[in-house]
């Protein structure tokens, strides 16, 4: 094994290890934390494949945050309020079924970074950047002004929902349920950038124009790319919502995309397991800095300044060497 | 005489007063080694990049293999068989050299929207990007990072991806840019061989390998075809001596 | 609705746009000269609007916190150069991103150390408060007024900086070709720290204008720098006539499209819904633009087309 190998399963055992002790030993905090991280990396996992394979520097990933987050909130409210949504004319009923709120996520979600992706997409470079923080502050004040949904205050869910077979009240039961999903993630991941989809995006990162001459169509493979990078961040929206029991247009908000970014850059842009370091130590420098400082988005600023000035490969990087995470 | 493979008629190109293609008379016919030779400035690279659909005309027609692909975007000319290698490699350094192979192959299987089979895996696509680098003579590097390549084999390895296109043409950027002595004798010796794939617009800098190589050679200066026949009639044209080959010819 | 409500709405967007001028021009030459993207931009604003309301307390003189306010942004702008933005000169835009995203964590959450977390207010100066009676009668605030006017000096002042100086000769050469101007002579540090500084300085004056109009509080930058982002993405990057004109569009669209399209739904939709509806639409009109703009020229209306 590698020692990038060695270094991404210390991470899954930790991810296995912790939860699974806080439960027995009754502390169920730190299995609210754990699940933080874990949906933080899969909102980073998504960001990586449009970022890292894709070259696609987007700032506004929270746009799919938030509307997975939405997701959750509108069909959860309707469930609790036993009306339908459009009672006039189509009727949607409410659901508090996770599965079903997932699925809405994603297809929601990639809808939407399709729209954004063909748009953003004519452009490159800063171009590509300022345009996707632009369509996420255009979400931000739009759920800001969206008063059915609660508008800046935002939409309380009293009761988490509901996945057949399992309690989700029971913390270490949700848990599970997002670790898996984090699973099949960096599953889905390790697929693409492997497969010949994976190759084609791989090369329109890297030389754009070689793709289009050896007859293959790289910014409609970008597109894709952003596609499913959307659905994954969206499907990891729609949990942290559920773990909150609350949405507000703060899941929109650009600080939200910024921070989805340094989740990826912690941990190392392009590898596998870059999202889920760079997670994971963002949510525990949040909790034992946080308890030292009011202020410690201080400390966060001069890590990250530190790691992108000296640091290029993130923490795996530092601990794993300069090799790269896929063949 | 049999059809040309590549038909270029009229082409003609204006940057504001600047004309960079005067009505260019371009052909390729199966087998040969068309040269395109020019001092600099002269409108070899707009040239390129028009036959290749970077860059549109404002007239003329190119066809390639009878058809049509005046207007025709780069990918879809590449599909038709048109293989080109850049002057300065465009190759994904971070990538293997099999894998830098396997994106033409891929390209010519025509079939990249697979998110789930492991590319390496498929045996069409790594037969024929191995078959590739075999002719090139870069198979024993193939696991190694693209970056690590010296230029020569850099450049070896763009004719091999243009190679795995299965190509009707080749149109090919200086491939002899910045190659020594010996790189640049293994190149045109390997040219000399693809020619009977596919027939090759050459546009170089290196006479020797032009004059060694070339079935035709057209001269181009500001923009227009001064010139355009054997290499022996090439050498002892007037004009081209005094446009452009001057003393050392 | 009346003329007088359009001729007010339209100067309340004058106003707002030629305050984007100011923070989108610094974006722009930065982007233009040093090809750099610099998301703490809106911190510069920031710490202009603090100094000024801090400096305006203790001496109780608009115009000496007006100065403070521009020197203090150049200063922190040229302390940032030096430190930590050349380094990022020579990366890609994605480092550059996150540097200067870490900057503004670094800043804002300084400053609420600095100052809490409560807001700070800046009185307009005595000598423009109150309002003004415009030809037709209309009543206007005097301080918008002179926003309106600083804004457009500014403007012309830039313009001749850069059109009519040996700075500014330098300026266009940076942005044309690096090498060139290193070939020149130039001294090309002092000149980049120089322009940063100059963008910096533009933003602690918006900032300190601004602040005698709204609140003064951590976060108020980012708000405006990302519309400011949109001015350029807009006008095209680079181009100062780009941000000038973007940012006329921009808070025209803004400001007229907040007042006027609940009233436009409300000609065909019953009042509470066309408020709603207006509302949101008006929150989204200035990104919609931007959507088009970049559908029309996906470089901008004077971005350099490549």
């Amino acid at each position: 094994m590698t020692r990038e190998g060695y270094v991404n399963s210390a991470l899954v055992a930790a991810l296995i290890g912790v939860p699974l002790w806080a439960h027995v030993a009754g502390e169920p905090f730190t299995i609210t934390l754990a699940t933080r991280a874990v949906i933080f990396a899969l909102a980073a996992v998504g960001l990586n494949l449009a970022l890292g394979l894709g070259g696609l520097v987007s700032l506004g990933h929270a746009v799919f945050f938030g509307i997975g987050g939405y997701a959750m909130g509108i069909l959860a409210y309707h469930a609790q309020i036993y009306s339908p949504m459009f009672p006039d004319t189509l009727a949607i009923e409410g659901t508090k079924s996770m599965p079903v709120i997932w699925l809405v996520a994603i297809l929601c979600s990639a809808l939407a970074a399709f729209v954004i992706g063909l748009l953003s997409l004519r452009t490159t470079g800063v171009y590509f950047i300022m345009i996707t923080l632009a369509f996420g502050q255009m979400f931000y004040y739009f759920t800001i002004s969206w008063s059915a949904y609660g508008g800046e205050d935002g939409l309380s869910i009293y009761i988490r929902n509901s996945f057949p077979g399992l309690n989700t009240l029971v913390p270490i039961q949700f848990y599970a349920l997002c670790f898996a999903l984090l699973g099949g993630a960096l599953w889905l991941s390790a697929r693409i950038a492997r497969s010949p989809f994976g190759l084609m995006l791989n090369a329109s990162r890297q030389v754009p124009h070689r793709v289009e001459t050896v007859g293959l169509n790289g910014q409609r493979a970008k597109l894709l790319a952003f596609v499913i990078s959307g659905a994954i961040t969206g499907l990891a929206g729609a949990l942290f919502a559920d773990l909150n029991r609350f949405v507000s247009p703060t899941m929109f908000s650009w600080h939200m995309s910024g921070e989805i970014m340094i989740f990826v850059i912690l941990g190392g842009v392009a590898r596998l397991f870059g999202p889920v370091a760079g997670a994971v130590l963002f949510v525990a420098m949040e909790h034992v800095l946080g308890d030292l400082s009011d202020y410690w988005h201080i400390y966060l600023g001069a890590v990250l300044l530190g790691i992108v000035l000296f640091a290029r490969g993130g923490v795996i990087g530092l601990l794993a060497g300069q090799a790269k995470g896929h063949d | 005489m049999t059809e040309p493979v590549l038909d270029i008629r009229g082409l003609t190109k204006h940057f504001g007063a600047l004309v960079v293609s005067d009505e260019i008379d371009l052909s390729l016919r199966p087998g040969e080694i068309h040269a395109v030779i020019g001092p600099n400035g002269a409108g070899k690279s707009t040239l390129i990049a028009q036959i290749c659909g970077t860059l549109a005309p404002d007239a003329g027609v190119i066809r390639l293999n009878g058809q049509d692909v005046t207007r025709l975007p780069t990918r879809a000319r590449a599909r038709m068989g048109l293989a080109r290698t850049f002057q300065i490699s465009a190759l994904a350094m971070e990538d293997t050299v099999l894998q830098n192979a396997m994106l033409g192959a891929l390209g010519a299987a025509g079939n990249p929207w697979r998110l789930f089979s492991r590319a390496i895996s498929d045996k069409a696509l790594r037969a024929s990007a191995e078959a590739a680098l075999d002719r090139v003579g870069l198979l024993d590097k193939a696991a190694m990072r693209t970056s690590d390549l010296s230029h020569g084999e850099r450049r070896q390895l763009e004719v091999a991806v243009a190679l795995t296109l299965k190509p009707a043409a080749f149109v090919m950027d200086e491939p002899m840019a910045g190659l020594g002595a010996e790189g640049g004798q293994r190149m045109t010796a390997l040219l000399d061989q693809l020619r009977h794939e596919a027939p090759i617009l050459l546009v170089e800098h290196d006479m020797d390998a032009v004059f060694a190589l070339a079935d035709r050679i057209s001269v181009l200066v500001y923009g227009r075809i001064i010139a355009s026949g054997p290499p022996d009639a090439i050498r002892t044209d007037a004009a081209v001596r005094d446009a452009y080959l001057g003393e050392d010819a | 609705m009346s003329a007088i409500l359009i001729v007010e709405q339209v100067l309340n967007g004058l106003q707002f746009g030629v305050m984007l001028f100011l923070m989108a021009a610094g974006l722009t030459l930065i982007f233009g000269v040093m090809g750099l993207i610099n998301l703490a931009h809106g911190s510069l604003y920031m710490i202009g609007a603090f100094i000024a309301a801090t400096v305006a307390g203790l001496t109780g003189s608009f115009l000496l916190a007006v100065v403070a306010a521009m020197a203090a942004g150049a200063m922190a702008g040229a302390l940032i150069e030096m430190t930590v933005i050349r380094r990022l000169y020579h990366t890609d835009h994605l480092d550059q991103v996150l540097a200067t995203f870490a900057l503004i964590l670094i800043f804002s959450e300084g400053t609420r150390a600095l100052f809490g977390s409560f807001p700070l207010y800046l009185d307009t100066p005595a000598l423009l408060s109150g309002p003004v009676t415009l030809p037709g009668g209309i009543e206007y605030p005097r301080y918008r007024l002179a926003l309106i006017a600083a804004g457009l000096a500014v403007a012309l002042g830039l313009w001749l900086l850069i059109a009519k100086t040996r700075i500014g000769i330098q300026i266009r050469a940076g942005e044309n070709d690096r090498e060139m101007i290193a070939a020149l002579g130039v001294d090309i540090r002092t000149l980049y720290t120089f322009v940063f500084a100059l963008g910096a300085a533009l933003a602690g004056l918006a900032g300190a204008l601004v602040g005698a109009i709204q609140s003064v509080q951590v976060g108020m930058g980012e708000p405006v720098l990302i519309l400011a982002f949109v001015v350029i993405v807009i006008g095209g990057i680079g181009s100062i006539k780009g941000a000038f004109v973007g940012a006329l569009i921009v808070g025209l669209t803004d400001t007229l499209g907040g007042v006027f399209l609940p009233e436009l739904f409300k000609l065909f939709m019953e009042p509470a819904s066309a408020t709603q509806i207006g509302a949101s639409l008006s929150s989204m009109a200035i990104y919609l633009l931007m959507a088009a703009v970049l559908i029309w020229r996906p470089t901008g209306l004077f971005g350099v087309r490549t």
